[in-house]
């Protein structure tokens, strides 16, 4: 064998041998699902893995509509896979070619996880008393996340669109490996030093193993021992991980995480701030109103101090009195002509004229002497009778 | 902070130094005492006219806010964070 082969030749020599292997052909094996794609053109991409190795897996849209009906896999279970070893000559990986699959019960990383969900809500690590609200208006947020992910800048571009008032302290980490839960922990503390009003822990989407580190339990205590509240985005709104039920608020993910985070937007506060100096004027207007109604008043007073007032008050005093004293005078005036009338009857009474009505009559003498005695006349005395009405001539006999 | 029982004789801060929180805090409490309607004219007006300040302060923040990001740096000690550049896409 000594030509040379180009590499399409060798990946498709090393296909054909695979192919022809028959042990390999049908084979059964067992494995976890992980990062399960579903494509638009209707296949199936996994990868089978268990604690040391990993196998790529494709099934094709006919056999994999056939499955779906069957039993449609998810993350992180335990499957029996049935299928052809091959190549995938373009990129030199081999894979296998599914033709069917069963669910195994649930995975050694599922099994793992509700150990330890089932262990920290035991000690209340969950606990609905636990959660703390988020702030409404946070000064500083305070993210923990991975400085080159798509989750930062998603979250910072809504920080910036909702509430760029904030102040934002990024808490550098790595958010998947070995090596991330222990940094994740680690930027926690970091950042409690610097007292965020509110702690955001994000990671993008990715495989179940991809968020393992927020399943591990240093984690998760870490999260619960935080000052600061603590909102989870992590992974998509289907992503549930310990870090979710740990933190005080679980976001669907990173981005709606800085939503939640940001409840009042300054479209808000500006709203706010419109109404209060709306309210503002409005008070001025009513007080000014309020001030020209007494200034009114007080201008009525001031008016009564004039000279031309005084004036008019005097004039209107006097007036009053005038009236008043000829009232007093009236009433005097019907009081005297009451008496008088009194007097005058009282003097008709002692009134000679008074006597002659009663039917009375003087006699005078014609020299006007009143007669009074038999012997003051004489017979043929002429005398003057006076009676009531006028008087008359008579003599003596 | 401060509580509204304060003396009117405390010095006021000038409005272009005060965060938002401070001017709109400021402000709802001015329009609050002047809706009470207690004050004489003078005190009305003088009040009436810091509100405006403090209005127009709100709204100037609120236009200029530009989110301000610092990295920290977990290796360093004392002087631990830095601006952060984000990397362009």
């Amino acid at each position: 064998m000594d030509e040379t082969w180009s590499v399409s030749e060798l990946n498709r020599y090393v296909r054909q041998a695979l192919e022809q292997d028959y042990r390999l052909q049908g084979v059964r094996v067992t494995g976890e699902i992980s990062g399960f794609r579903t494509y638009p053109s209707g296949h199936w991409y996994f990868t089978l893995k268990d604690a040391g190795a990993q196998v790529n897996c494709v099934m094709w849209r006919g056999r994999a509509e056939a499955q779906r009906s069957r039993y449609l896999p998810r993350e992180g279970e335990a499957v029996e896979a049935q299928g052809s070893v091959t190549l995938y000559e373009v990129r030199g990986q081999y894979q296998l070619d599914v033709t069917w699959l069963q669910p195994i019960g649930e995975g050694e990383l599922y099994r793992e996880f509700l150990r330890l969900k089932g262990k920290l809500e035991s000690e209340g690590l969950f606990a609905p008393e636990r959660k703390r609200p988020l702030p409404l208006q946070p000064r500083s947020i305070g993210i923990v996340t991975s400085p080159a992910g798509a989750a930062l800048r998603d979250i910072l571009n809504i920080l910036r669109r909702r509430f760029p008032l904030a102040h934002v302290i990024l808490s550098p980490t790595l958010v998947q490996g070995a090596e991330a839960p222990p940094q994740i922990v680690a930027a926690l503390a970091a950042l409690a030093r610097h007292k965020p009003d509110v702690i955001i822990l994000a990671r993008g989407g990715g495989a179940l193993e991809d968020l393992w580190a927020f399943n591990d339990e240093r984690v998760a205590r870490a999260i619960a021992a935080a000052r600061a509240p603590v909102i989870s985005g992590i992974g998509h709104e289907t992503d549930f991980t310990i870090a979710d039920f740990v933190a005080d608020v679980r976001a669907p993910t990173p981005s709606a995480a800085a939503e939640l985070v940001t409840a009042i937007s300054v479209e808000d506060l500006r709203a706010e701030v419109d109404l209060l100096a709306a309210r503002l004027a409005e008070s001025l207007l009513e007080m000014t109103q309020y001030k020209r109604l007494t200034l009114a008043e007080r201008q009525a007073q001031l008016k009564g101090l004039s000279p031309q007032a005084q004036l008019r008050n005097a004039r209107q005093r006097a007036e009053n009195l005038a009236a008043r004293a000829a009232t007093a005078m009236l009433h005097r005036l019907a009081l005297e002509r009451e008496r008088w009338q009194g007097w005058r009857l009282a003097l008709n009474e002692v009134s000679p004229l008074a006597v002659l009505e009663r039917g009375y009559a003087i006699v005078n003498r014609p020299t006007g002497a009143i007669v009074r005695r038999v012997k003051d006349v004489k017979p043929g005395d002429p005398l003057r009778v006076r009676v009531s009405e006028g008087e008359f001539g008579v003599k003596v006999e | 902070m401060s509580p509204r029982s304060k003396p009117k004789t405390k010095t006021l801060a000038v409005v272009t130094e005060l965060s938002f929180e401070q001017a709109f805090e400021e402000l709802e409490q001015i329009v609050r005492r002047l809706e009470e309607g207690q004050l004489s004219l003078d005190d009305s007006l003088a009040l009436f006219e810091r509100g405006q300040s403090l209005a127009a302060r709100c709204g100037v923040l609120l236009e200029t806010a530009e989110l301000k990001i610092k990295k920290l740096m977990p290796d360093r000690l004392g002087d631990d964070f830095e601006d952060f550049e984000e990397a362009e896409t």
